[in-house]
């Protein structure tokens, strides 16, 4: 147990400390790629807090994702000068809201109908955006300037590549330590009996639908944290993000790299992009084709996925 | 704010014909959830797949009836594929809990229904493709003239829908069918061949969306796009009919159609939609077995 431990934490140092020199070394192009990367992979982990530890597939994960960019461009746009920790806050309001109100009405249900029931959130809320074009921007959506990286007080400098890269990867290791630390609490251990019983779980006491309530609210803070990470890089809120399609790529990062290991939706969110990356230079924007068919086999063959073989090694 | 009647009239009938289209897909869709508990997320793809078919076989043959027939047989052939070579393995092995069959069967569909959207896009083009609709005639409707062909479309619907009932009433193999949803263990131990009973209803519910993917074709344009859409309204429809349930989706597709056609006198259409979530989200919260259906016990 103890060198497990050991080792566990000496391979999260290495690949923590190549995350951190990657912006040093590698070229511009793959720079922002890392740190895409570590954003999607950020939406991925906290989706796997449902799917992976609570047994709850969700289909809208876009629409805290989203909230969290568009929270995130009503701080920009309102606050001068644009201020980073404003963004986070007005963010992170934004997609606790939504999680609220999405985690009362979906969590009294299970399995495909609270799968159901997200797709359906997440289309009521890209509907709303897309239409509302005097907040929203409509179609076009929000564009605005990147805040300075500041401490007040202290300093402020503004985010270059590297500067940048390495806020993201700061706040994805903390979002990732704070997760692993909540699935490995008592709480965590809860969500986890109720993804393996239910009725059990309800028969031994525990107010399920409180916990479940928790599981979504959770999961939508940390995905409306990478929306506000995703907002900074980009410069911009679109509702295409917001769009279906968006919830469909989380849940497959998460089956690729291996549900309910926190480490493996990154790892999936890397193999996705670096696979249509690699497949867009051959079948331009069918990459979805091969990648659709490499998905479902992997599906049907290999349903712990990548990382699943490996999961007691990386996450015990 | 005094709506005018012939409008509410005008969307009634148009609620009651994409209604009928909408039930054409939503009783596949439920009755291969009924019989395998598969949530088919790429239902709605099939439709679009039968809809380029049938525009294909148009512009070959120039005959609609043909190409609705061959669009038809070409996706339910395909459906029965599909699900011998994707969905099988995912149902067969025992050792899976329904939850876990549940949950990966969703996963496989819905991969299939990425890889058919991009396919349709590449095979097809993204322009829109509008059907010659074979019936032209129009008739006087208060100050429009409504063309006779959304009259036929209704009826055909309901035609294939009523052979369904019929089918699964009376027919040896849809009583085979019936047996197997009622209880899938029982069904196997009187020597009915369940696993065939599954691709043969995979392929009738395939051969269905296709058929209505013809049949909406000439009232709007075929675009990869229009499977997605498809697919959302017809979860929504068989929710709120209660799961599995073929009379209870019938009547949800004509009531959720009837509420987006009045919700378009007030809003915009894309706007109506939202009207039919938050019945769908209603009906969860309140009545979750489903709308159309007895109370359990």
């Amino acid at each position: 147990m103890r060198r497990s431990a050991t080792s566990y934490w000496i391979g999260f140092s290495v690949i923590l400390a190549l995350l951190a020199v990657a912006p040093l070394v590698l070229p511009e192009f793959w720079r922002r790629f890392v740190t895409e990367i570590l954003i999607w992979g950020l939406l991925a982990m906290s989706s796997d807090i449902l799917i992976g530890y609570t047994g709850m597939i969700s289909f809208g994960h876009s629409v805290f994702f989203g909230l969290g960019m568009y929270g995130a461009a009503a701080a920009l746009l309102w606050a001068k000068p644009a201020n980073l920790w404003l963004a986070l806050l007005f963010g992170l309001a934004a997609a606790a809201a939504v999680a609220v109100f999405v985690a009362y009405f979906a969590t009294r249900l299970r399995d495909i109908y609270f799968s159901i029931t997200t797709l359906v959130f997440s289309q009521i809320f890209y509907v709303i955006i897309f239409t509302w074009t005097e907040v929203t921007g409509g179609e076009n959506g929000l564009t605005f300037s990147r805040p300075a990286l500041a401490i007040p007080g202290l300093f402020s400098v503004p985010f270059t590549t590297e500067t940048l890269h390495w806020f993201v990867l700061a706040v994805v290791t903390i979002s990732f330590l704070t997760i692993r630390r909540v699935t490995q609490s008592p709480f965590g251990m809860v969500l986890q009996a109720i993804r393996e019983n239910e009725p059990r779980a309800r028969a031994i006491g525990y107010a399920v639908e409180r916990y479940k309530i928790v599981a979504v609210m959770l999961s939508g803070l940390f995905a409306g944290l990478a929306g506000i990470l995703y907002a900074i890089q980009n410069k911009f809120a679109a509702p295409d993000c917001v769009f279906v399609l968006v919830s469909g790529e989380v849940v497959i990062f998460n089956v690729m790299g291996g549900i309910g290991t926190l480490v493996g939706p990154i790892a999936g969110a890397a193999f996705f992009l670096l696979l249509r990356e690699g497949l867009s230079r051959y079948f331009t924007e069918y990459y979805l084709i091969p990648v659709g068919i490499i998905f479902t086999a992997m599906v049907i063959f290999m349903p712990q996925g990548l990382l699943g073989f490996a999961r007691r090694r990386l996450n015990q | 704010m005094g709506l005018p009647l012939e409008q509410i009239l005008i969307q009634t009938i148009n609620g009651l014909v994409n209604g009928m289209i909408l039930a054409l897909v939503a009783s596949g869709l439920t009755l291969i959830f009924g019989i395998m508990d598969v949530v088919n997320f790429a239902h709605g793809e099939l439709v679009m797949l039968g809809a380029f078919t049938g525009a294909t076989t148009l512009a070959v043959t120039g005959n609609f009836w043909l190409a609705l027939v061959v669009a038809t047989l070409v996706i339910a052939l395909f459906g029965a594929v599909l699900q011998v070579t994707t969905l099988r393995a995912l149902l067969g092995s025992g050792s899976r809990t329904p939850q876990e069959v549940a949950l990966t069967t969703i996963l496989a569909t819905f991969g299939i229904s990425l890889v058919l959207q991009k396919y349709a896009l590449w095979q097809w083009g993204p322009s829109a493709r509008k059907l010659q609709e074979p019936i032209t005639g129009q008739f006087t409707l208060f100050y429009l003239q409504y063309p006779w062909y959304r009259i036929a479309t209704a009826l055909l619907s309901a035609a294939i829908i009523g052979a369904l009932y019929l089918f699964l009433k009376y027919g040896k193999y849809g009583i085979w069918i019936r047996a197997a949803i009622q209880d899938r263990v029982m069904a196997q131990a009187m020597g009915i061949p369940v696993p065939l009973l599954h691709t043969a209803v995979f392929a009738i519910g395939a051969g269905m969306a296709a058929a209505s993917g013809v049949l909406f074709g000439p009232l709007a344009g075929v675009t990869q796009t229009i499977g997605a859409d498809f697919t959302l309204r017809a979860f929504i429809v068989v929710v709120v009919g209660g799961m599995g349930n073929l009379g209870g989706s019938i009547l949800a597709s004509i009531f959720i159609s009837l509420l987006e056609a009045y919700a378009s006198l007030i809003v915009s259409p894309a706007q109506a939609v939202i009207f039919s979530f938050v019945a769908l989200i209603l009906t969860l919260l309140f009545r979750p077995t489903g709308l159309f259906v007895p109370t359990p016990k």
